[in-house]
């Protein structure tokens, strides 16, 4: 029954690959700055915080010194966190945005979400690429190490578009779910060493912070971005472990309630 | 081209679509925290109610056949459409669908207003399962058909719906599929259009395409249906030749007691009213000639019905309609309209109605449709309205051979310009 699922996908990569292509066009097609408005708003997210805590409030990394260091660590934390929240955000509506076409056009359904990965991966390079460039300028590129990142980011995805399907299927049949998420989102991404870094909690809460699948997600992209070293690949066993707990529910939510959706858009 | 696609017509004998007791049912949960309990509860407790808009479908399409489903609104047509079109799972029940289905539920799926009428056939053909290649090669024919000239490469915003509706429709038949769902959608766009595209779905009939057709115009399921199936209640009230069914449902419609079918030459007759009051009597005469089945064209003929009341009526109209084999009228009027007024009438009254007229038809055979009714449509107080009351066939020795229903003879005059 899942083969059978993943070969109408595949059948309908030409329509993903244009949709992805259709949806990053939509973004520039009739704004005059276009897919610059990608960058900007991560670009002022960024800004506000470098000026807020390592200005203002002088926060500084332990054990690291340079003027960039906390702009760097503060942007991939940033980073990651987009590309997750992103995808699991979008996939989480996306049944419920595209109603009308599931309605009335009978085309596999799992296409959509896998749409909202490709735009998510896409919008991601774009910025990671200027992030590289602003890198090789101040002269903190990482090495060879960088190589770690595409594990790191594979498994964040992985993790996103499973949470976010499996709180989009459950958005179909309960409302609530897409508002509630949105809160635990707020929550979330302060309950991960994105802003400040985890050695500043006292050691209970870095115990508990293991537990989020995330946190260790990003510190080790923190690790290859900041202190170019390979990150600690035991840290994030959680992210795998929760990622295929929720690939698990989502596949079991889609081949049991998949159909009943369309009762309910 | 069509000459050659209709000799390769195939028979209708192969099944492409078959329904075997085919059902629909939508959950009702009282509220949402019974839905919960329900998903949460480790034993199978229901919490729900089911609602059924679709039972007991069992039909079979066959190749090549264009069947009608027509009905009220909520008789569950979109939701058999949508069953058919695999877009809705059934609740209970078998469907078998055989080969390349396309659906017209609605038209312009897919299209993004921001995008180029080019840039959308891709998306959204690509959206209906059509590789991009072939796409791009079936471009200049899409182009072609809708008609739409330059602005094929401007922005789908600036369209007129009756453009869309082209450049869509265009892309939706690109390629003939096995089976051809359309709803009402072909109900937009000019006449000119709608022909075309009624001339394209006949084309692919005649190839093989299985067609099944929503629709509320009486004209487009006669046209085109060799079937008709009427839905009531979700559940399959007639099903045989449009004629008929179409007959039954109109009669249906204006909330009349009862429906009588007879066969009437072969055909189904079929008689409705509140029996207030009736047609004891009809007869078509031909000058002195009474009760005749054969005229000529352009014969006085007289039209003579005796109407028979049943109860004390304030008010009566007498009418009738004139078809032809397809059951298109040709000509109605009815006592309102030609400024008869009839009644007051008492219970066992009986009262003759004649119409005196040139029987300007071609030949072929015509049928009559009677009513009686308290107002001037069937619809208000239908007393009695009859299908087929009477068949008669108009034969052409007298004028000169035309072709058409109506004769129209002209007077001819020809000048030689210099």
């Amino acid at each position: 029954m899942v083969k059978q699922h993943v070969s109408a996908i595949l059948e309908y990569r030409d329509f993903i690959f244009a949709s992805i292509r259709r949806e990053f066009e939509i973004k520039y097609l009739n704004s005059a700055l276009g897919a610059l408005w990608t960058i900007i708003n991560p670009l002022a997210l960024i800004l506000i915080y470098t000026l807020v805590f390592s200005r203002i409030m002088q926060a500084r990394l332990p054990n690291i010194d340079g003027t960039y260091a906390y702009s760097i660590y503060l942007c991939t934390g940033i980073l990651l966190w987009s590309l997750f929240s992103e995808i699991a955000l979008k996939a989480q509506t996306v049944f419920l945005e595209q109603a009308n076409l599931l309605k009335k056009v009978n085309f596999p359904r799992l296409c959509l979400p896998i749409v909202v990965v490709g735009n998510g991966l896409l919008n991601f390079m774009i910025i990671a690429t200027l992030f590289a460039v602003f890198l090789a300028l101040v002269g903190s590129l990482p090495g060879v190490e960088v190589l770690a990142l595409v594990p790191i980011v594979a498994l964040t995805v992985w993790f996103a578009v499973a949470l976010g399907i499996a709180l989009g299927i459950l958005n179909v049949f309960f409302r609530d779910v897409g508002h509630f998420f949105s809160v635990v989102l707020q929550f979330w991404f302060w309950l991960t060493p994105i802003v400040y870094p985890l050695t500043i909690l006292p050691p209970m809460a870095q115990e508990l912070m293991t537990l989020n699948p995330l946190a260790g997600l990003i510190t080790a992209a923190q690790d290859v971005v900041l202190r170019e070293m390979w990150p600690n690949w035991a840290s994030l066993a959680p992210a795998a472990v929760v990622a295929v707990l929720m690939s698990v529910l989502a596949v079991r939510l889609y081949l049991s309630r998949g159909a009943e959706m369309q009762d309910e858009l | 081209m069509s000459s050659e696609v209709e000799a390769a017509a195939p028979a209708q004998s192969i099944t492409t679509i078959s329904l075997s007791g085919i059902g629909k049912a939508f959950r009702v949960y009282a509220s949402q925290w019974d839905r919960i309990r329900e998903w949460l509860s480790p034993f199978s407790s229901k919490r729900h109610e089911q609602t059924w808009v679709l039972r007991e479908i069992t039909t079979d399409f066959k190749q090549g056949e264009a069947v009608g489903i027509v009905g009220a609104n909520g008789a569950g047509k979109s939701t058999l459409l949508k069953i058919i079109a695999g877009i809705t799972q059934p609740t209970e029940g078998a469907l078998h669908v055989a080969g390349r289905l396309s659906a017209l539920l609605e038209l312009g799926m897919g299209f993004h207003p921001d995008f180029t009428g080019r840039q959308n056939v891709l998306t959204a053909g690509q959206l209906m399962g059509i590789p991009l290649q072939r796409l791009q090669a079936l471009m200049p024919e899409i182009e072609a058909f809708a008609e739409i000239g330059d602005y094929m490469d401007r922005p789908v915003r600036v369209y007129s719906s009756g453009m869309q509706m082209r450049l869509a429709f265009s892309l939706a038949t690109a390629e003939r599929p096995e089976v051809l769902i359309v709803d009402e959608a072909l109900s937009v766009g000019d006449a000119y259009f709608q022909h075309k595209s009624f001339d394209r779905i006949r084309q692919f009939k005649a190839q093989g395409t299985t067609l099944i057709l929503v629709s509320h115009d009486r004209f487009a399921v006669q046209s085109i249906c060799d079937r008709a199936i009427l839905l009531q209640g979700g559940t399959i009230a007639r099903d045989g030749d449009p004629e008929s069914v179409l007959d039954y449902y109109n009669a249906s419609l204006s909330k009349t007691q009862k429906i009588t079918q007879r066969l009437q030459d072969g055909r189904t007759a079929t008689v409705s009213g509140d029996g207030a009051a009736s047609v004891s009597e009809l007869c078509l005469a031909r000058g002195d000639e009474r009760d005749v089945d054969v005229l000529c064209t352009g014969d006085m003929a007289t039209l003579t019905l005796t109407v028979e009341a049943h109860e004390d009526l304030d008010k009566l109209v007498c009418g009738y309609a004139i078809r032809n084999r397809l059951g298109q009228d040709m000509y109605g009027i009815n006592t309102f309209h030609t400024g008869h007024p009839i009644g007051p009438v008492r219970a066992g009254e009986r009262i003759r109605v004649s119409f005196r007229f040139a029987m300007n038809l071609g030949a072929g055979e015509y049928s009559i449709a009677t009513a009686i009714a308290g107002g001037e449509t069937h619809l208000e107080g239908n007393h009695e309205w009859c299908d087929l009351a009477k068949v008669f066939t108009i034969i052409n020795t007298h004028q000169k051979a035309f072709s058409g229903f109506v004769w129209l003879e002209p007077e001819v005059e020809i000048e030689a310009l210099t």
